[in-house]
């Protein structure tokens, strides 16, 4: 183990940061650990793209800037610009032929700043267009992170989903997203209750166990067996001298 | 005081509780062997020895690459014991030599030597040996007694007493860097020879003092031509070293013990009148059948496929006589009996057999009477290897029994004068993959079922069909009463309950049903899941070892009067090229059907719920261009491809690049990517993806809780379970990932990190959960997690699931537990209708086979027991996981090495088949919440009607004393 060379060892402090950072990011309840890691992350932004062609043929184009923050608290923000009015004459015959929107962002890490990270690829999810559509534009974007704080996935739904055949008269109502943004990491599988179950078990075992603690067997027959050791004593004190006397007198 | 009580009233539930589930498991005496069979194999034959040359002699051992070392009732082909070795190299058994009780074995690449007394099967001894590589192994004589074994590694050679194992002497082999030591050689003599070549210059011989380990004498032999002893040399007559140069096709031969430097003397095979068959690399086979006395002075020569020659090395030793041309012959193998060596030849004897004879080795000569015929199967393998086991008979001459191991891995003995005592098909040990098919109905329930299949023509017609299908149905009953009378006459030993090919069909509660079992040789067996009986087998040949199968049942037998059909996808995992087989898994003949071309690089397969008009499933092949080829590709099928290509939505997984990846089909066939997630194989890299089991049913939609409302199931067909492990391996920081991701939209609904974890991770994904099992690095044991899954107590859309359409991610609940032993596979039961609770089949490294309730994974199980929680019947947490010992459904009967289990619906709602496959097979059924459909075997029929009858005949006694009473009344 002594001969472990310096590299690994350095290679292997970085994916302790990582997860550590990656940590700090999932955790929304507030914990504080305030130690070296306090470097401020500025953030950084990613374009988000999407297409929508009638010939379901991706032509990905943009459509707002991801703003990523990493570091302790992960926080997503979105900036687009509303749809052209060419956009939603081609969304709407897209909806029509039942084609798909899809979306797309680059793979990134939320932490591992210096070195490469924009990894070659993207993450691609999609929606029916027609549920766009009829929901009004409102959709609810998803990035989901691995514990390292790379991107691995992101999703789209739309609130309602269904495609009911509507039809969406207002342009007006096609003009501008309403998005909901999120970004998830991993949740910590819980481990087994060992430490709750033993003190549960200790509890009842108190309940049940003290009364018959208290009354252990002498307590609880004490009057049968004090006279009983009494006359066992009497009778035994007067067998003996009975006995010495008998022996006395044969000598 | 008050909480006391309420205590004492919840371990008393809980023990009621769970007294409740110790019953419900376990089978009683009686049941043993009537519901499940085991059968236990032992693998690819490596060695084979017969016990003695005696005609009575009855056992014989073998040593199988699946590390196994085991022993045959050579009457009846049963195993009479059975050692099962580590896997992998650590156990691989180098080498078996048998001699009188002892069996000597070199285990692990030269790791261990050990000796069994082969009458029991158990350990004399056991030596580890020195580090080093197995070359090879020979016994030592002294004086005419068998006392040594001497082993020879890459760089040492040592000599073992057989008495105790304990080393004699080791010697380090000079210069054994540059030299290639490769055989050792004794003839009875004080020496014992280590050869060794360097490759292409010259030969080395040493001679060993037996006494000291002392070299006697060491030579060098100018052999520019040799490149391996082991592979063209052997040792002949009064110790001859017999070589074969494929280059100048001719034989070289060298006296090994001569005193001078030796030299080679060659003979051309041209001046013996020997002809090599083009690009075949000749083979030497000679026989030492005593190793206190020098080898025999007669060998064979193989010159081709089907091309042998034995011949005879003169007492001069450098001249060979030929002694006979045996061409045709596939196979040739020495035997000897006492002072009697003869030579055994197979030679194909037409389509259907070949035929083995015995040769006197001296002269050549035939022996008269001893022809055996050895049948080849039509879908079996060729012959491979033969094994003879001689004797000399009452009348002095030579009888003889044949064991013939085929390429499909089946073994074969056959006794004269033909006759086939047993086969033991040996590639079942090695089972990949299986299916079991419903077996189709008997002659007048098709009859029936077609009467209803025809479309309506007319009324009159239609009353003609049903006559004459209930005349024949009155034909079959008449025909089945006459059986039952006939048969009733015979004595009860006589009448045959025998399950063949011709009387298969299925019974009332469809339980009984044909296995179709896959093997990594390639070869395929049918089997009757009742008697555990192979009613079919089909070798398939050009099989690569490294294949990957995948069985897919694309009609079942429900379509009469169309066969069942399942599909083989067999695709050569280096290539990724693959190849369909089609057959019927009745009986096992293959369909000639016209099979798509796939001339590209298979990745994904994918059965649709689409059938053509042939009632056949469409198969949907993906190739690495994303093309797609469906199977069968009519032009119905097309069509309806078509129209519902828009709606076909399929994954691929690249495991190596961490990317999942969703596509769509376009109509023309092609598709398009429209989903993408990548996991990072720096940080963790995909060990496992599960989907549901397409013939999974769900009865109820959701839970009924404590308060009276329903906690609803999130149902997604399309959910995809994935594993993976984290690149980093150190404890502290492993982990394991459980992913959830919808197959259609690519979708992560859970993402949950189990840290400080480390597979082998075993899981199960079903209804709404998935189980999974792993290695906790920190605490260093088994854990089992459960994760399920719930829509709220509201359903987003309860008549249809869409994953297109459930924008709400469901709830998760997750709850984990310490189980007590690791496991090798799990599987979960599965019944008809989904009604029956569930049970987590779990195969332990003990042999074992633990059903475990369902009910003890339930992340719902609550900390603190309350009034709600007792209502639902929620068994209170505990960390740890108990194993029953009622919970083994296979009792004491083990399935050694399980590899999987297969777990399919009976015609019964409260009955599971189960098959669990491994080394061993093992067939049961299982009850997950008791026989509730079924009454009991020792139901009292008697009792029950005779209190129906009393009742019956009471009423009938007072309704009439009644009406006596009331005439008399009107009367008075």
């Amino acid at each position: 183990m002594a001969s472990v060379p310096r590299s690994f060892l350095l290679l292997s402090i970085i994916p302790t940061i990582l997860i550590l950072c990656a940590d700090f990011a999932c955790c929304n309840t507030g914990r504080k650990t305030g130690d070296g890691l306090d470097t401020d992350f500025s953030g950084f932004s990613v374009p988000l793209e999407h297409s929508f062609e009638v010939d379901d043929v991706s032509r990905f184009r943009m459509r707002g800037a991801l703003q990523l923050r990493g570091g302790r608290e992960t926080s997503v923000s979105l900036s687009q610009s509303q749809l052209s009015e060419e956009d939603r004459k081609t969304l709407k015959e897209v909806a029509a032929v039942d084609g798909l929107y899809k979306i797309r962002v680059p793979r990134v890490s939320l932490t591992d700043r210096q070195t490469e990270r924009q990894m070659d690829g993207y993450l691609t999810a999609f929606v029916r267009a027609c549920s766009l559509v009829e929901s009004h534009l409102s959709d609810v974007i998803t990035l989901h992170t691995d514990v390292s704080g790379y991107l691995i996935g992101v999703s789209i739904v739309t609130i309602p989903g269904a495609c009911r055949g509507t039809e969406v008269e207002d342009e007006v109502d096609l003009e501008a997203f309403n998005t909901t943004l999120t970004i998830i990491a991993p949740t910590n599988a819980p481990q087994p209750e060992t430490a709750l179950f033993i003190e549960r078990m200790d509890i009842e075992h108190e309940k049940r166990g003290k009364p018959q603690e208290q009354k252990s067997f002498f307590a609880k027959y004490w009057m049968y067996i004090v006279p009983l050791v009494l006359f066992l004593m009497m009778s035994g004190a007067q067998d003996q001298s009975g006995g010495g006397a008998a022996n006395g007198g044969g000598r | 005081m008050k909480s006391s009580v309420k205590m004492a009233k919840l371990t008393s539930l809980f023990v009621i509780l769970l007294s409740f589930f110790c019953i419900s498991e376990a089978v009683f005496e009686d049941q043993v062997g009537k519901f499940d069979w085991r059968q236990q194999y032992v693998g690819k034959t490596l060695f084979a020895h017969f016990e003695s040359n005696t005609q009575s002699s009855k056992k014989m051992f073998v040593a199988t690459d699946k590390n196994i070392f085991a022993s045959f009732n050579s009457r009846t082909g049963d195993l009479l014991w059975r050692h099962v070795d580590k896997t992998g190299p650590e156990g691989s058994i180098d080498i078996l030599l048998l001699h009188g009780q002892d069996a000597l074995m070199v285990v692990g690449d030269g790791r261990l030597l050990r000796s069994w007394d082969t009458n029991i099967g158990g350990l004399n001894w056991e030596a580890v040996l020195d580090t080093g590589s197995f070359q090879a192994a020979c016994f030592v004589a002294i004086q005419d007694t068998v006392k040594l074994v001497a082993v020879l590694k890459k760089a040492a050679i040592s000599l073992h007493y057989l008495s105790n194992g304990h080393q004699k002497w080791v010697e380090n082999l000079p210069d054994s860097d540059a030299v290639q030591y490769q055989a050792v050689y004794s003839g009875g003599e004080e020496e014992v020879y280590v050869l060794g070549v360097v490759p292409n210059s010259h030969l080395t011989i040493i001679a060993y003092s037996l006494e000291d380990g002392e070299i006697i004498k060491q030579r060098s032999v100018e052999a520019s031509w040799l490149s391996s002893i082991e592979s063209s040399c052997v040792v002949v007559g009064q110790g001859v070293l017999m070589c074969v140069d494929p280059a100048t096709l001719a034989l070289y031969t060298l006296p090994i013990q001569a005193e001078e430097t030796p030299e080679f003397s060659q003979i051309l095979l041209q001046s013996l009148d020997l002809e090599v068959f083009p690009g075949f690399q000749p083979v030497l086979v000679s026989s030492q059948p005593h190793p206190a006395r020098s080898p025999l002075s007669e060998f064979f020569l193989q010159l081709g496929p089907d091309h042998h020659v034995l011949l005879q090395l003169n007492a001069d030793g450098y001249t060979i006589a030929p002694l006979r041309d045996f061409q045709p012959a596939f196979l040739v193998s020495f035997a000897t009996t006492g002072k009697k060596t003869v030579a055994a030849v197979m030679t194909p004897k037409n389509e259907t057999a070949c035929a083995i004879n015995l040769f006197s080795v001296d002269s050549g000569r035939r022996l008269l009477d001893t022809t055996v015929l050895f049948p080849l199967e039509p879908n079996g393998g060729k012959p491979h290897t033969l094994y003879v086991h001689a004797f000399l008979k009452k009348d002095d001459s030579v009888g003889y029994r044949v064991l013939v191991q085929t390429q499909d891995h089946a073994l074969t003995f056959i006794q004269q004068p033909g006759r086939v005592v047993w086969t033991r098909e040996e590639a079942l040990a090695d089972v990949v993959t299986m299916e079991m098919v419903d077996l189709p109905l008997t002659g007048t329930q098709a009859e029936l079922e077609g009467e209803f299949g025809k479309k309506a023509d007319g009324l009159f017609p239609m009353v003609l069909k049903r006559l004459s299908s209930q005349v024949t149905l009155l034909q079959a009953w008449l025909a089945h009463l006459w059986k039952l009378f006939y048969e009733a006459r015979k004595p009860r030993s006589q009448v045959k309950n025998e399950v063949t090919i011709e009387t298969l069909s299925r019974d009332e509660f469809n339980l009984q049903k044909m296995m179709v079992m896959v093997t990594a040789s390639g070869k395929l067996f049918g089997i009757d899941s009742k008697s555990g009986s192979i009613l079919w087998k089909h070798y398939l040949e050009n099989v690569q070892p490294n294949a990957a199968f995948k069985l897919i049942v694309q009609r079942t037998t429900a379509h009469f009067p169309h066969p069942p059909q399942c599909t083989l996808l067999i695709k050569d995992k280096d290539t990724g090229l693959a190849t369909l087989h089609v057959f019927n898994p009745i009986f096992g003949r293959k369909s000639h059907i016209a099979l798509p071309a796939l001339p590209r690089p298979i990745l994904q397969s994918l059965l649709l719920p689409v059938i053509d008009q042939d009632y056949a499933k469409v198969l949907l092949l993906v190739d690495d261009q994303y093309k797609v080829t469906a199977f069968p590709s009519t032009k119905n099928v097309l069509q309806q491809l078509q129209e519902m290509a828009s709606s076909i939505f399929f994954y691929l997984i690249r495991s190596d690049q961490g990317n999942l990846s969703g596509f769509r089909l376009r109509k023309d066939l092609s598709t398009e990517r429209i989903w993408e997630v990548v996991l990072p194989t720096e940080v963790q890299k995909i060990v496992a993806v599960k989907g549901k089991r397409p013939n999974e049913h769900v009865h109820s939609q959701g839970r009924v809780m404590g308060d009276r409302s329903v906690l609803y199931k999130y149902l997604n067909p399309n959910l995809l379970a994935v594993v993976t492990e984290s690149t980093d391996t150190h404890p502290e920081r492993a982990f394991v990932g459980v992913f959830l991701v919808d197959g259609v939209t690519g979708r992560i609904i859970h993402e949950a990190v189990q840290r400080k974890a480390r597979g082998p991770v075993h899981f199960v994904h079903s209804e709404n959960w998935v189980v999974y099992e792993y290695w906790n690095t920190k605490s260093r044991r088994n854990e089992f997690s459960v994760l399920e899954l719930f829509e709220g107590t509201e359903l987003y859309n309860s008549t249809v699931f869409s994953s297109l359409d459930r924008p709400h991610l469901p709830q998760v609940l997750q709850q984990t537990y310490i189980f007590p032993s690791p496991i090798t596979t799990m599987e979960a039961t599965l019944t008809e209708k989904g009604i029956t609770s569930r049970h987590l089949l779990v195969g332990l490294p003990s042999g074992a086979i633990l059903s475990l309730p369902k009910m003890f994974l339930d992340p719902r199980r609550p900390e603190v027991v309350t009034e709600h929680s007792r209502e639902e019947n929620l068994i209170p947490y505990a960390p740890e996981m108990p194993i029953r010992t009622e919970w083994f459904i296979n009792y004491n009967q083990t399935v050694a090495r399980v590899k999987g289990i297969y777990t399919a619906p009976s015609g019964l709602e409260s009955t599971c088949l189960v098959v669990a496959y491994g080394l061993d097979i093992y067939q049961t059924r299982v009850y997950p919440s008791k026989q509730f459909d079924v009454l009991k075997d020792d139901y009292d029929y008697v009792l029950i009607s005779s209190v129906l009858f009393a009742l019956f005949f009471a009423t009938m006694i007072s309704k009439r004393l009644a009406q006596v009473k009331l005439l008399n009344r009107a009367w008075r």
